[in-house]
């Protein structure tokens, strides 16, 4: 398959649970609570996309699999898409942005304080993916800026598991595969030079 | 006057909790090793059980008092948007599940600090018993809300009937634990079997009411059938369903979810809008049906029937 085909492929299978959802809404598929329903949906999906677009560099390392990293910058603004999408349903559920309720919840609910911090620090991120932003912030400061997406991902699975009621269960499946994805990254970084020190 | 005393129980009459509160297992259990072979035969006799518990129309309803006029919500959704962790943590699992109960025969056991205790078989405790029904609305402390149609009757029928005596200050409620039919409770999410509990004057009160079916009809499992607390002035989890047993306590009970989390569930877990879950805010809610979310009310709306109850008292320590 070739690039063109490939990024095609992907980008279709990025908008099927968006459209899926949005299938479910038009023939009363959501339940008795759809609004809940819609942001639970997308919340899972943003953080599903987020260890989508954070597996792309591991896998390279692990398969050499260079291909793949054209892929990571759809993926990544596939993450903000369904990030804005659960922003804006949860904005739309507070009365059409009731400012108060809502800085309100973002000042004095630590979950909503995570995840509206997780949401934020995208915002930058989608702002300077394109080529011209890489070329004009210079590739060693765009990567910098970039590894916000560390703490945005880490925000987010604070906010997962902050607002769960109970069963820490599913949360810790999520959580579990984001903790393996930033420790291959670490091990590549600082692991393997340290084991190769003391094998001399 | 004539004052009867029951006979004294010795301790080795009293079945173990866990035995009592899984009595029908062990009876399908033994019946079965009794009956060798007829695993067929059994099996029938479970769906012909099962079919005749299929929802009955309750006759000579009521109307009772307290109601509100607000829309009330639909069967549909009353009975497909359900919290009951035994069927599942989705709350579209108790209806998918639940049917797997059994809740016929049920017994009731009835015990601590009342003059009558005894395990009461539903039908002999409902006999002559009046429903009414009570339009009520319902607050779950996830801050979603509902009106549902109850029929039952008040809490204090009955209490009146066990005589509790003067040192009978709270009543513990027990829901039914039967791990083969309950899948959601072969996990750990919370203490089994689920418990709940009222300070006596809170279930003498009489907008305190035990409901046995809501439309007019007999509950379906996943509300509660046969029988189930409905508490309106507090969140929903204290409204526990499948009650199997009631017992009358000095101290107050160690309730399911304030063993869970005690800083986040308290015994009382009155409506509040004023006093927010550690982790989300209780001032609105969203009424299922409706787009958007309305505030809370205090004591969900019943403030001048129950706030006296709690005068004097520090809601904010006492959640």
């Amino acid at each position: 398959m070739g690039l063109g085909s490939l990024k095609r492929a992907v980008f279709v299978a990025c908008v099927l649970p968006a459209l899926w959802l949005f299938g479910r809404g038009i023939t009363d598929g959501l339940g008795a609570n759809p609004i809940e329903e819609v942001t639970h949906q997308t919340g899972i999906w943003t953080f599903r996309f987020m260890l989508g677009t954070l597996a792309i560099t591991p896998l390279r390392y692990l398969t050499a699999w260079g291909r793949l990293v054209p892929l990571r910058r759809m993926v990544g603004l596939f993450t903000f898409f369904y990030a804005c999408l659960h922003f804006l349903t949860y904005g739309v559920d507070y009365w059409f942005f009731d400012l108060d309720a809502i800085i309100d919840d973002v000042i004095n609910r630590p979950y909503i304080t995570a995840g509206f911090t997780g949401f934020v620090l995208l915002i930058p991120l989608a702002f300077t993916s394109t080529h011209a932003m890489v070329r004009r912030l210079g590739g060693r400061r765009w990567q910098q800026l970039h590894r916000l997406v560390y703490l945005s991902a880490g925000a987010g699975a604070a906010h997962f598991l902050w607002q769960t009621k109970i069963d820490l269960r599913r949360p810790g499946i999520y959580i579990g595969w984001l903790a393996l994805l930033f420790g291959i990254r670490l091990w590549e970084r600082f692991g393997s030079r340290w084991w190769r020190r003391v094998t001399g | 006057m004539l004052i009867q005393h029951p006979p004294g129980i010795a301790s080795s009459e009293i079945t173990e909790e866990r035995i009592f509160l899984n009595r029908r297992e062990f009876i399908h259990s033994a019946a079965g090793a009794t009956l060798g072979v007829a695993a067929g035969s059994f099996s029938l006799g479970k769906d012909a059980e099962a079919m005749s518990l299929g929802q009955q129309e309750i006759l000579n309803v009521q109307p009772g008092p307290f109601g509100t006029d607000e829309p009330k919500n639909s069967f549909e959704d009353i009975t497909s948007y359900n919290n009951y962790y035994e069927f599942g943590l989705d709350k579209r699992d108790p209806s998918r599940n639940a049917h797997a109960l059994t809740t016929s025969p049920w017994t009731i056991r009835v015990d601590g600090h009342v003059a009558k205790p005894a395990d009461y078989h539903i039908e002999d405790l409902l006999k002559g018993i009046p429903f009414e029904e009570r339009v009520y609305r319902l607050r779950c402390v996830e801050a979603w809300s509902m009106v549902i149609p109850w029929v039952g009757f008040p809490l204090s029928t009955l209490i009146n009937r066990f005589q509790p005596t003067s040192n009978a200050k709270y009543v513990e409620f027990t829901t039914i634990l039967r791990l083969s039919e309950m899948p959601g409770a072969r996990r750990p999410v919370l203490d089994w079997p689920y418990v709940e509990g009222l300070r006596i004057d809170e279930a003498m009160h009489p907008l305190t009411i035990l409901a046995v079916g809501l439309y007019g009809k007999t509950l379906l499992n996943q509300n509660g059938a046969p029988m189930r607390l409905v508490v309106p002035w507090k969140y929903g989890f204290k409204s526990i369903k499948s009650i199997v047993q009631m017992r009358f306590t000095a101290d107050q009970p160690r309730t399911a979810w304030n063993k869970a989390t005690p800083n986040e569930y308290g015994f009382f877990a009155n409506v509040n809008p004023t006093v927010n879950h550690p982790r989300w805010s209780q001032r609105s809610e969203r009424r299922i049906g409706r787009f958007f979310r309305q505030p809370t009310l205090m004591f969900n709306g019943y403030d001048d029937q129950v706030a006296s109850l709690y005068n004097g008292m520090d809601l904010r320590r006492f959640f």
